[in-house]
């Protein structure tokens, strides 16, 4: 499937021309069995998707009546999901699998919403990048090239480990994102991140960088503190060390993986099982939102920015968000560069569950030992149908369709739940990903556990 | 003219029962803190105004000027200091930020009135289609008035529950020599205990316990006055054991000649002349309470003050700083008013020792 900005472009003035012709119909509204929710968000710009649903009044549309609660970190949001306290909530790609398949706290939970792609970026502290620079090749205007590759970082992690420094890095959750795109680009680079094993969940078995757990918002004032010497989070947490010239951004995840899966929308499988109706008015609202957020290429991201800003959201300063939410991203103060991309919401089908992306983090998670035992190809494909639910996600864009609010391009009818192989190019350490071979793919990595291997210790 | 002659000394009697009322009153203005209202009313009444001056500078004055003294040395000494969130905010951004949250206030409250019209719009239609109307209440945030409510609404509630152990232990301990053996090792060791550490233990004990919460008594609500009555008891346990250790000898051994059941011991004798130190716990109790919410609401994310602070530290916006400081303000002057409540309930209550 090869879709193109343009092609994306041309068919969402289509679907606004049609749409503007087409008064959307009064649709029946769904019978919801619950309709007082409450959610929880953490304070990042990709619950961007729950704000809009609020206060574009699409929730209330459905007939729902949320609450959006931000919560501490990600363990108290996942765990208050699961106990019911919360009804569903803003969750990492990794917890609903990780949670699934019991690696954690275990239990069922299910996604029938996608959030967004891309959207993180890794930052080190000012001393590290001062060390960084001359390992740098330096483009005709003197900015060092980009994407920047972790070898250059890899000299600055021996220099310390010559002198007995421990390198420290912060990453928001041991199944988040952050941490496997971390750990993929140091992986890159030659760095090893450290292995996970049963008996130790600290993840440093011989790692030459120490990975740890920060929350996303304490991430600057941990570097400022010297704690940490870098991070992988979400925005504005990149953008904020810029500004408050702490630490210096090196690279974002669209360079490490072109329109990698970000955030889905989690609930327990119980929840979907008696409320089948509420899912989909909820999955609706979202989709209508994501819709919202990206129309008329990114026309509505200022008032988006507006929103976010608010204290009850984000609340961080609307210039910081803005940032990266209109398409520019700054690394060093004063080197801005146009990163269009990087917070992505409905392009590219970005809301799609697919199964692929699921596999991804099940790769990951047993590339770095978080999953034991080597597991077979079919594994991989029932985990990932277990937790990703499509045919809901379908289901609710249908009635969207009808109901006359988005148009039919805009959704993958006829796929089979995978995408079309990532190719080489878009990867940084130039690795191919096949979701539908899981197996072949983690054999073809460099550093991490293949086939049979398994971590001792 | 006889009626002039008649009035003139009830004009008089009138001035003095003026200032025998103002008299009475100033106890309760003192303690109320409003005792510069005193002077101030004597003059008006017609006292030498001389001398209620040098009362108002004592009263009035001075404190005024301390309060100036350290708003300038605040507004000068602030933008000095740069944080990452830039320079320290002077009294003036704090203004400016109260302002704002008053603001947010309306905003909201103009958001959930919209909210409530929608409402009753689509409730007609689904009365003129014959169905059933639904009435949901507004899903807003709440506002930082509200938090302030939630957090006096905890408070209350905690100190009520840590009230009703405390005192009857109290006076148990006080007059029984046994039991006061059996539970001072406890109060000894439970007392310094900070609430971070009974958070965790209270959370999962009331998880368990009260797994279907009421509406009116959400699980958070409950969690956090629970801390509160965990540390805010033992003041009050402690004072009312003293206080009715040390009852006049005197006037117990009336109650025995007089054959008093022990019920009747404790509500005529023993409390009466226990009450003052009782009150004396109970200021110290609401007051470590009150500090000791914040805390509890900052780190279990329940809705109040405590969780105001935390959120505004975690936006980490240009404005959070000022926020905060007007946090810290606002609970700083509430916790002065609660203790000035208890103190005028402890002069309505008890008994001066000359009576």
């Amino acid at each position: 499937m090869n879709f193109t900005r343009r092609t994306a472009l041309a068919l969402s003035t289509l679907a606004l021309a049609s749409a503007s012709m087409l008064t959307p119909g009064q649709a029946e509204m769904l019978d919801v069995e619950k309709d007082e929710l409450k959610f929880g968000f953490i304070k990042l710009t990709d619950m961007a998707p729950l704000a809009i649903a609020y206060e574009k009044g699409y929730f209330e549309d459905e007939g729902l009546f949320v609450t959006l609660e931000p919560q501490a970190n990600w363990k108290v949001l996942l765990d208050r999901v699961i106990t019911g306290e919360l009804d569903g909530a803003h969750m990492l790609a990794g917890q609903p699998l990780a949670a699934t398949i019991g690696f954690g706290t275990k239990a069922h939970i299910v996604t029938p919403f996608s959030m967004d792609l891309n959207g993180n970026g890794i930052t080190v502290s000012n001393e590290v990048w001062e060390l960084m620079k001359p390992h740098l090749e330096k483009g005709p205007d003197g900015k060092p090239v980009h994407p920047i590759k972790a070898d250059a970082l890899k000299k600055v992690v021996d220099g310390f480990k010559a002198q007995g420094r421990p390198f420290n890095m912060g990453m928001v959750f041991p199944v988040s994102t952050h941490n496997y795109e971390l750990r993929y680009w140091l992986a890159s680079g030659g760095i090893h991140p450290g292995y996970y094993s049963p008996s130790d969940v600290s993840g440093q078995i011989g790692a030459d960088a120490l990975l740890s757990v920060t929350p996303p918002p304490q991430m600057p004032a941990t570097l400022e503190a010297g704690t940490i010497d870098g991070y992988c989070v979400g925005e504005p947490w990149n953008q904020a060390a810029v500004f408050k010239g702490i630490g210096v951004p090196v690279i974002t995840d669209y360079e490490i993986w072109k329109n990698n899966p970000e955030k889905v929308f989690g609930l327990t499988k119980e929840f979907t099982e008696e409320n089948p109706n509420t899912t989909l008015a909820l999955t609706k609202a979202l989709i209508r939102a994501a819709k919202w957020l990206d129309e008329n290429d990114n026309a509505n991201r200022a008032e988006a920015v507006e929103i976010l800003a608010r204290s009850e959201y984000v609340g961080a300063d609307a210039e910081v968000i803005a940032n990266s939410m209109t398409g520019t991203f700054e690394y060093e103060k004063g080197d801005k560069r146009a990163v269009p991309d990087f917070n992505v919401f409905y392009r590219y089908y970005a809301t799609y569950p697919y199964y692929s992306d699921a596999v991804w983090y099940l790769t990951q998670m047993r590339r770095w030992g978080q999953i034991p035992e080597a597991k077979s190809d079919e594994w991989f494909h029932e985990t990932a149908k277990s937790v990703y639910l499509p045919d809901i996600y379908l289901k609710a864009a249908r009635m969207l369709v009808d109901e006359g609010h988005v148009a039919e391009a805009d959704f993958p009818w006829d796929t089979d739940g995978y995408r079309a192989p990532t190719p080489a190019a878009d990867i940084i350490d130039g690795i191919a990903y096949d979701g539908k071979a899981p197996n072949d793919y983690l054999d073809s990595l460099t550093i991490g556990l293949k086939g049979e291997e398994v971590v001792g210790g | 003219m006889a009626n002039a002659t008649d009035t003139a000394p009830i004009a008089l009697s009138g001035r003095e029962k003026v200032f025998s009322v103002i008299s009475k009153a100033s106890g309760w203005l003192d303690a109320l803190g409003f005792s510069w209202l005193v002077p101030i009313l004597r003059m008006i009444a017609g006292d030498s105004p001389r001398a209620q001056l040098a009362e108002l500078k004592r009263v009035l004055l001075v404190p005024l000027l301390g309060i100036l003294a350290f708003l300038l040395a605040w507004g000068v000494l602030a933008p000095k200091v740069e944080t990452s969130l830039g320079a320290v905010p002077g009294p003036v951004e704090v203004w400016e930020q109260a302002g704002n949250l008053w603001d947010d206030h309306t905003r909201e409250r103009e958001k959930a009135a919209a909210f409530y019209e929608r409402q009753d719009q689509r409730n007609e239609k689904l009365v003129a289609a014959g169905k059933e109307p639904k009435f949901r209440t507004y899903t807003g945030k709440p506002t930082y008035l509200d938090q302030i409510v939630t957090s006096l609404l905890t408070v209350g509630l905690g100190f009520g529950i840590a009230t009703l152990i405390a005192v009857p232990l109290g006076i148990g301990s006080g007059l029984s020599k046994t039991f006061n053996g059996a539970i001072n090792p406890l109060i000894q060791i439970f007392k310094p205990v900070s609430p971070l550490a009974w958070l965790p233990i209270v959370t999962m004990i009331i998880s368990a316990t009260y797994a279907t919460p009421y509406d009116w008594m959400p699980k958070s609500l409950l969690i956090s006055a629970v801390t509160v009555t965990l540390c805010s008891m033992w003041p009050t346990l402690i004072n009312t054991a003293l206080g009715v250790a040390s009852v006049d000898k005197d006037l117990m051994n009336v109650g025995r000649v007089l054959q008093l059941p022990t019920s009747r011991t404790i509500t005529r004798v023993v409390l009466p002349s226990a009450l003052p130190l009782i009150f004396t716990g109970l200021r110290l109790s609401l007051g470590v309470g009150w500090m000791v919410l914040i805390a509890a609401e900052m780190l279990a994310q329940n809705p109040g003050l405590g969780k105001f602070v935390w959120d505004e530290f975690q936006n980490g916006s240009s404005q959070s700083l000022a926020k905060i400081m007007v946090a810290v303000l606002t609970i700083g002057i509430i916790g002065f008013m609660l203790d000035r409540l208890m103190f005028a309930l402890q002069r309505a209550f008890t008994f001066s020792a000359n009576r």
